[in-house]
């Protein structure tokens, strides 16, 4: 028998929680860096996968299949594909910076936030490699509970009201999800995701696959979040300690648009070409998304609630691009090959916004926490003129804000060009209303982000009395690690799209190979 | 095989009762050890009784006259009433040491109760079942009022016995109207004497179906049948509160479910109608008000209204006796009562273990468990998550196997019911987690909480078993899958 390597990857994180558990409280600085150091390793399998996958991007490998609960046909399979690889690269890499970064930051309770972070990841690449539906399941929700406590224990003021708004919100979602699962597995047999989907549940009734595909997607549109499933997401990130921003920001948002790619797309095809192309709900979600998520970004003022809403805009591409891909299923006559290339590639840019979105907005909220944790304060007008005092953080902040803008040469541009690409062929009207997002990102990153943070004249008098005297000192050391890999990653991507496209372009034609 | 082997683990218990009785009446002297003979009196019914699961082929029969039904699901609760009163006699040990000098009788009684749940689940004549019912419900009245000084549970014992009273007689007015309906009291016989039944007949037995539900009701919690049961719950000693919300509604299901499918099975579109009514009435009402609930016992009484009505939805799914079925909604309503027992006493021994050291069930005291107690928090945390229905607990595939027999049969509205109350029941969990972790502790209330042995051994035993239930859960489900066998005559 092969290593087990993604039973290694998903469970070394619990392996070490456990260990957590029993190093000594006073021992905090041992929790902290053995949880670092040894987090390490799930992140060398996720780029050993990342490197196996690359020679046949489009199929599932390292599959495992045991059998789990068998009185009620349930197993334990996994498998990974180019898209799964990727995704677990994100996981584990934003996973170590997060606990690099705590090491410095969370002061309280150590033991514990490791305890819970490294549950976390557990649910968090469980859900990204299992192929079982109810082990996916499972997986989804346990990331649920840590999220929630670590939300409500290291918070900011309104934690407790965010911290449950997040639980609710998103149980209701995986409630409904459960419902459409045990539909399906009546209707198929089975719990393999892959089959379930071959199996094509309720093809030959309409009114109850839409009912289906909406449960799923109502699950998954919370998550995403796709408007108007979004409320959660500006309290609930927000409030959230910085790390936990990371996390929701970076990983578990891409839990939503992953299973809209893993499964519903593949299993509810008509359905969901139906609701993005004759009756385009789907598009329209999507865009309202886009520009509604933006221009609340243009009137706020408090910085971390303005990164989170760029995340429901930005998320909006993902929604896009994937209904799109969808979209191109119903085309009269079905469109033709340039169709289907045209649904792939929006397909591409939707699956590779979730990584640069990871990255990215992992990062400015990384940097978010920076220039909180020196201020106390998130108000974007406490700010002004600290482009002169912090040139290391203003560099820094420029480039993550850029790549979130889309400036070409940096990782956002590829996946908003590759969606806008996509959906333009196939979804004019929505592509061009979508495109209002880019302009209005342009406008908060550098009007509110650039100008009003870094531009202008450093007032002594009133930075001393918003911030009552806080010290004013550039990136330490631990600040520049954390953010180094991310800001190498977006530059290389910018220049070298290739490195993460192949594997994502491998699972999208195989998608549509088979409709 | 000798018939009398499968009375032994309810003469066990009967013996020790009677042991724990009569050892308390002789001298004066305080006898310390006698809540252990109590115990070791249900752990060797539970090896009785599990032997007999496991290792002796059962003859499903009906024996002395028709009365008692001898099969696995008559077992399965012997195991279920067992296991309760191991549990509860662990968790009285420190509360009761504090609170009352009449061990004997107390221990007694819990024995006696236990009892008298096997005795129901084993009753196939409705006249045995009237009699384990009114067992039943009398030592758990006696129980509710134990501390005489205490004024709430006084209160409480007499709401109890006069809501039980009225609900015993309606249901003994519908056993009378099904006994003139088919001149018989057998349950195996009354089904086959109401198989060819007159039409006009029928609307004899309509009025005996609602007339008995009021009794099922009433044990099982359901609404409307439920108003004793926040007071009850809340005015009993906490131990006999969990006695109450797990081993009594145990009973309640046991002999619901063998009237319904043996001795009612024609009736069976009738009988479903009403159930699934009851049970919508109980989840949405019991999830609604447990959400203002500012004592955790009457939270718990009003959470386990609503965890009634899931399990009433199982029964409602019956999919009849064939084999194969994934999703059956009678596995699924055991699976369901044996992980609502874990979680539900789990979370009742941290009750105790809190009330025994600061005297007080508001849930505004569990502020800061977390830096008092993390076990007992940490646990209490896993018992919520069970009843919540989070997967890697017991809870979720309860949840799942129940919810699938409702899809599975087309119950679609109750299943999509239950998924709304199950999240409007995530909000009241999570408040108490919201305490425990999030909210600051006064400076007075920083003593840490030590436990005894007996309450540790609980929490730690029933924590395992709510996370290996969730996790390795097949020999749980294979084991209610060979507790279906139900003696039909």
């Amino acid at each position: 028998m092969n290593f087990p390597v993604l039973s290694a990857i998903t469970f070394t994180p619990l392996l070490l929680a456990l260990i957590v558990l029993i190093i000594p409280k006073s021992k905090e600085n041992w929790i902290r860096w053995a949880t670092t150091i040894l987090s390490l390793i799930p992140l060398a399998l996720a780029i050993y996968i990342y490197i196996v996958v690359q020679a046949d991007p489009g199929k599932m490998h390292f599959m495992e299949e045991y059998s789990w609960i068998p009185a009620i046909d349930v197993y334990y399979r996994m498998g990974v594909d180019g898209l799964s690889a990727i995704m677990l690269v994100l996981t584990t890499l934003l996973s170590t910076l997060c606990y690099y970064y705590a090491i410095y930051t969370i002061k309280n309770r150590v033991k514990e936030f490791y305890f819970l972070f490294l549950i976390l990841q557990v649910g968090m690449s469980g859900v990204f490699v299992s192929l079982d539906f109810i082990f996916f399941y499972v997986f989804w929700e346990i990331g649920l509970v840590p999220m929630y406590l670590l939300i409500g224990v290291w918070g900011g003021e309104r934690r407790i009201y965010a911290s449950i708004k997040f639980f609710l919100y998103t149980l209701a979602g995986s409630m409904a999800m459960l419902l459409a699962i045990i539909a399906v597995y009546l209707e198929t047999g089975t719990f393999n995701i892959l089959e379930a989907a071959a199996a094509q549940p309720f093809a030959g009734n309409f009114v109850l696959s839409a009912v289906a595909f909406w449960a799923f997607f109502i699950a998954f549109a919370i998550k995403v979040p796709i408007f108007p499933f979004h409320t959660w997401l500006p309290d609930a990130h927000t409030e959230a300690p910085t790390t936990g921003s990371v996390i929701l920001a970076g990983v578990l948002l891409k839990l939503g648009a992953y299973g809209l790619i893993r499964i519903v797309l593949p299993m509810f095809p008509k359905p969901f070409a139906y609701f993005s192309y004759n009756v385009p709900i789907i598009p329209i979600l999507a865009v309202i998304s886009i520009v509604y998520g933006a221009l609340v970004c243009m009137a706020q003022w408090d910085l971390k609630r303005l990164i989170a809403y760029s995340s429901v805009s930005h998320m909006g591409y993902v929604t896009l691009g994937i209904s799109a891909a969808a979209a191109s299923l119903a085309l009269p006559g079905g469109g033709g090959p340039e169709a289907v290339t045209s649904a792939i590639i929006g397909l591409n840019g939707a699956s590779l916004q979730l990584f640069t979105h990871g990255i990215i907005t992992g990062g400015l909220f990384f940097l978010v926490g920076m220039i909180y944790d020196r201020t106390h304060t998130r108000q974007i007008k406490d700010y002004g003129g600290l482009g002169s005092k912090l040139p290391y953080y203003y560099g820094i902040v420029m480039v993550t804000g850029f790549a979130s803008l889309g400036l070409p040469g940096l990782a956002g541009f590829w996946s908003e060009f590759f969606v806008f690409r996509g959906a333009f062929a196939i979804m004019p009207v929505y592509a061009a209303i979508g495109v209002l997002g880019i302009v209005f990102t342009a406008a908060y990153i550098l009007w509110k982000i650039v100008q009003f943070i870094f531009l202008g004249d450093f007032d002594q008098e009133k930075w001393d009395r918003v911030t009552h005297n806080a010290e004013l000192t550039d990136m330490k050391t631990f600040e520049k690690v954390t953010m180094w890999p991310l800001v190498i990653l977006m530059v290389l991507i910018g220049l070298y799209p290739s490195l993460v496209v192949r594997l994502l372009n491998g699972v999208s034609t195989a998608l549509f190979g088979n409709f | 095989m000798q018939i009398i082997i499968f009375f032994l683990p309810q003469l066990v218990l009967l013996l020790s009762m009677v042991l724990v009785f009569g050892i308390d009446l002789v001298g004066s002297n305080e006898k310390k050890w006698l809540p252990y003979l109590a115990l070791a009196g249900s752990v060797i019914s539970l090896a009785i009784s599990l032997y007999l699961f496991g290792w002796v082929e059962v003859t499903e029969q009906t024996v002395l006259g028709g009365m008692i039904a001898i099969d696995s699901f008559a077992l399965f609760f012997q195991i279920f009433a067992a296991l309760v009163a191991g549990i509860i006699i662990l968790l009285s040990m420190e509360y009761m040491d504090e609170r009352s000098s009449s061990k004997g009788e107390y221990y007694s009684f819990i024995l006696l109760a236990s009892f008298s749940i096997s005795l129901l689940s084993v009753s196939a004549d409705l006249i045995m079942i009237f009699i384990a019912f009114e067992l039943l419900s009398i030592s758990s009245y006696i129980l509710t009022g134990f501390l005489r000084n205490d004024g709430k549970g006084s209160e409480a014992a007499i709401k109890y016995f006069l809501y039980g009273s009225i609900a015993s007689a309606m249901m003994l007015y519908g056993m009378s109207l099904l006994y003139g309906t088919t001149a018989s009291t057998n349950l195996g016989q009354i089904a086959q004497n109401l198989s060819g039944i007159d039409s006009s007949l029928r609307w004899v037995v309509y009025p005996a179906l609602v007339l008995l539900m009021v009794g099922f009701g009433y044990k099982t919690v359901a609404v409307p049948f439920h108003q004793w049961s926040p007071d009850a719950y809340e005015g009993a000693p906490t131990p006999v509160t969990a006695f109450l919300a797990v081993g009594s509604i145990g009973g309640g299901f046991a002999i619901l479910i063998r009237v319904m499918l043996t001795g009612l099975p024609d009736f069976q579109v009738d009988w479903v109608a009403l159930i699934s009514a009851l049970s919508i009435l109980s989840m949405t009402l019991g999830n609604l008000v447990a959400i203002s609930q500012k004592n955790i016992k009457r939270m718990l009484a009003y959470s386990g209204i609503a965890q009634a009505g899931y399990i009433l939805i199982g029964l409602v799914s019956w999919g009849g006796w064939q084999a194969g079925n994934v999703f059956d909604g009678l596995s699924g309503i055991l699976i369901y009562l044996l992980v609502y027992l874990v979680a539900n006493l789990g979370a009742f021994a941290v009750v105790i273990a809190v009330e025994n050291k600061i005297g007080s069930n508001q849930i505004s005291d569990y502020a800061g468990l977390i830096k008092r107690s993390p076990l007992l928090a940490g646990t209490m945390v896993v018992f919520l998550l069970s009843l919540i229905g989070i997967p890697g607990t017991g809870g979720f595939v309860g949840k799942l196997m129940v919810f699938g027999a409702a899809m599975n049969m087309e119950y679609y509205f109750l299943a999509v019911i239950a998924i709304i109350n199950s999240v409007i029941a995530g909000f009241y969990y999570l408040n108490v987690i919201r305490y425990m972790f999030f909210q600051p502790l006064d400076e007075p209330a920083r003593e840490k909480i030590k436990l005894t042995r007996s309450l540790s051994a609980v929490i730690i035993l029933t924590c395992a078993f709510t996370l290996l239930m969730g996790i390795f859960a097949q020999p749980f489900i294979q084991f209610v899958q060979a507790s279906l066998g139900i003696v039909a005559n």
